[in-house]
């Protein structure tokens, strides 16, 4: 078959998402006895909103392909992301992927009490590896994060770090493992230049043991220099998607305006 | 590098198709039990990694550390005699009244701090959950091993306080091994039932308190359990004596005391008991493994 290199990863089927959110309570509306009647009478707490975000999307990604999301803020890209991984349900439509995708959120945090080096093997631990895998890649991990370059920060607890230091350590953890696809939502944004050089570079090892990288990014250098293929989203529709370079120019005139 | 990647998105197939032909599956999709019961056991590794970290982050901030293990039951079980058995004295005939008391507040305490923590597995380590892929019954796993080290703990000293107070030791003591395994079970099955409640009513959270005091008034955790049998009659009784933590605790005070009125014969007991282990136990793990895959979403 001609088409026997190409391999889907994520398939996309005019996917719609609409999620709930919870604004902030209204007075009262905390108390034991609030939340009782709540309960009993099985209603809905009325500060729920319904958010349409995500409005019938569709694309096919392939193996060794690192795709940008791009678009304004609100557009739906950290959603689509987020569906991706399974983390929201899809209400219209479907999202099929190969294997489990995993999210690499700045927002993502591990345990902030404990320091560096424990949430490595935890993290480690909770990809599946095995203690033995764990102590072997440990170093290897806290050495690529480059948390240590200052000091011994990786005996300190994680609440210490500041949101750069703690999004490399995310970072590193979750790429010591071969993933069938890794999403990345702006985690490589928080890193210093050295240390984005070093993450676009394991990005494209990733890609080249076959994976499929999603990255979402407001920092059109990172796009550049890591995606070759770029979907554009914008208020929950696909504006364009196609080669990197072609979807930008289109994306930058359009942001000009 | 495949470069024409895009191109190739209008083939003749359909979407649903092709997933299919390349064995892609709906994100969200859940395992079998058995298959997910596997995952499980080839993460005992992070189950056990997480509950030692829990248990040194919670500690690890105190000055005295583990010593607050041993400590904090001995301090319940301290203010509760003083109440009950000193100023209100409900201790009329039982014989050794103290270590009765001790028993219940123990027992209790342990299932109570399940349901606390079990309630807290799922929303406390949201990012954890969406960072990572793991099989998330090791969340509430986790917090139901922090919680029996922790019983293991007070078992020891309430052992203690049991010889201090005069009890002897006999062979009925070993019945303290098959009733930590069963209520262990129980516990666990209670954590993982908490832990998918607590992720979709975050209400509830509010509400436990009030549901623990009651339960433990309904346990005869305070005062001797012939008060039950003296003041109800009827379904209330029954209803009563099929509470499971009263069984536990009459079992335990079976186990440890000499002259003990149960609330039932000890073979009831423990047939009560196997059965609330076996249900609890294993409804609360189903229930969790239903929704597997809606755990971190929203």
């Amino acid at each position: 078959m001609a088409d026997n290199e190409l391999v889907p990863t994520v398939i996309a089927d005019n996917a719609h998402i609409i999620y709930k959110v919870h604004s902030s309570a209204s007075p009262g509306s905390g108390s034991p006895l609030a939340s009782f009647k709540r309960l009993v009478t099985n209603t809905k707490a009325a500060n729920v909103k319904e958010v349409h975000a995500v409005k019938g999307v569709s694309f096919t990604a392939y193996k060794g392909e690192a795709i940008g999301l791009i678009g304004s803020n609100g557009s739906g890209k950290s959603t689509l992301l987020r569906a991706v991984a399974g983390l929201l349900p899809v209400s219209k439509g479907a999202i099929y992927a190969a294997g489990q995708p995993s999210l690499l959120g700045v927002n993502a945090a591990l345990m902030n009490e404990l320091p560096g080096e424990r949430n490595v093997e935890l993290g480690c631990l909770a990809m599946g590896m095995s203690p033995a895998e764990v102590k072997a890649k440990k170093d290897e991990i806290i050495e690529f994060s480059g948390i240590n370059e200052r000091g011994d920060f990786s005996s300190y607890p994680m609440r210490t770090y500041s949101s750069g230091m703690a999004a490399r350590l995310k970072f590193s953890i979750a790429a010591a493992k071969k993933h069938d696809v890794l999403l990345i939502d702006e985690a490589l944004a928080t890193g210093d230049a050295k240390f984005r050089r070093r993450s676009e570079q394991r990005v494209r090892e990733l890609r080249a043991e076959a994976g499929t990288v999603f990255l979402v990014s407001h920092s059109e250098q990172s796009i550049r220099d890591t995606c070759d293929r770029c979907i554009w989203l914008e208020s929950g529709l696909i504006r364009a998607d196609g080669p990197t370079d072609e979807v930008m120019r289109e994306y930058e005139a359009y942001m000009r305006k | 590098m495949p470069e024409t990647a895009v191109a190739e998105t209008g083939t003749e197939l359909s979407p649903k198709e092709l997933a299919r032909r390349h064995g892609l599956t709906a994100s969200g999709r859940l395992p079998s039990l058995p298959e997910y019961t596997r995952q499980l056991l080839s993460y005992r590794h992070f189950i056990q990694s997480h509950a030692s970290a829990k248990m040194s982050s919670s500690l690890g901030s105190t000055k005295l550390g583990t010593v607050w293990q041993v400590l904090t039951p001995i301090i319940n079980a301290a203010v509760y005699y003083l109440i009950f058995g000193v100023i209100i004295g409900t201790s009329k005939g039982i014989d050794n009244f103290p270590a009765y008391l001790c028993i219940g507040v123990f027992v209790f305490q342990f299932t109570q701090s399940i349901v606390q923590t079990g309630i807290n597995a799922i929303t406390g380590n949201l990012g954890l959950i969406r960072a990572l892929h793991f099989p998330r019954a090791s969340l509430p796993l986790s917090a139901a091993l922090v919680e029996i080290r922790n019983f293991m703990v007070a078992l020891l000293v309430l052992m203690g306080i049991v010889l201090i107070t005069g009890e002897p030791i006999t062979v009925e003591w070993l019945l303290l091994l098959p009733l930590l395994a069963l209520q262990s079970l129980f516990n666990t099955g209670l954590a993982m039932f908490m832990a998918r409640y607590g992720s979709k009513n975050r209400d509830i959270k509010q509400l436990i308190p009030f549901i623990m005091r009651f339960w433990m008034y309904g346990s005869a955790v305070l005062y001797p359990v012939t008060l039950f049998t003296e003041k109800l009659d009827g379904w209330q009784l029954a209803l009563v004596e099929a509470n499971p933590m009263l069984i536990f605790i009459e079992l335990f005070r079976h186990a440890l005391l000499e002259n003990v009125t149960l609330a039932g014969t000890p073979t009831m007991l423990w047939i009560q008991a196997l059965a609330w282990s076996a249900v609890v136990g294993i409804g609360g793990y189903v229930y969790f493994w239903r929704g597997e895959k809606g755990y971190g979403r929203g």
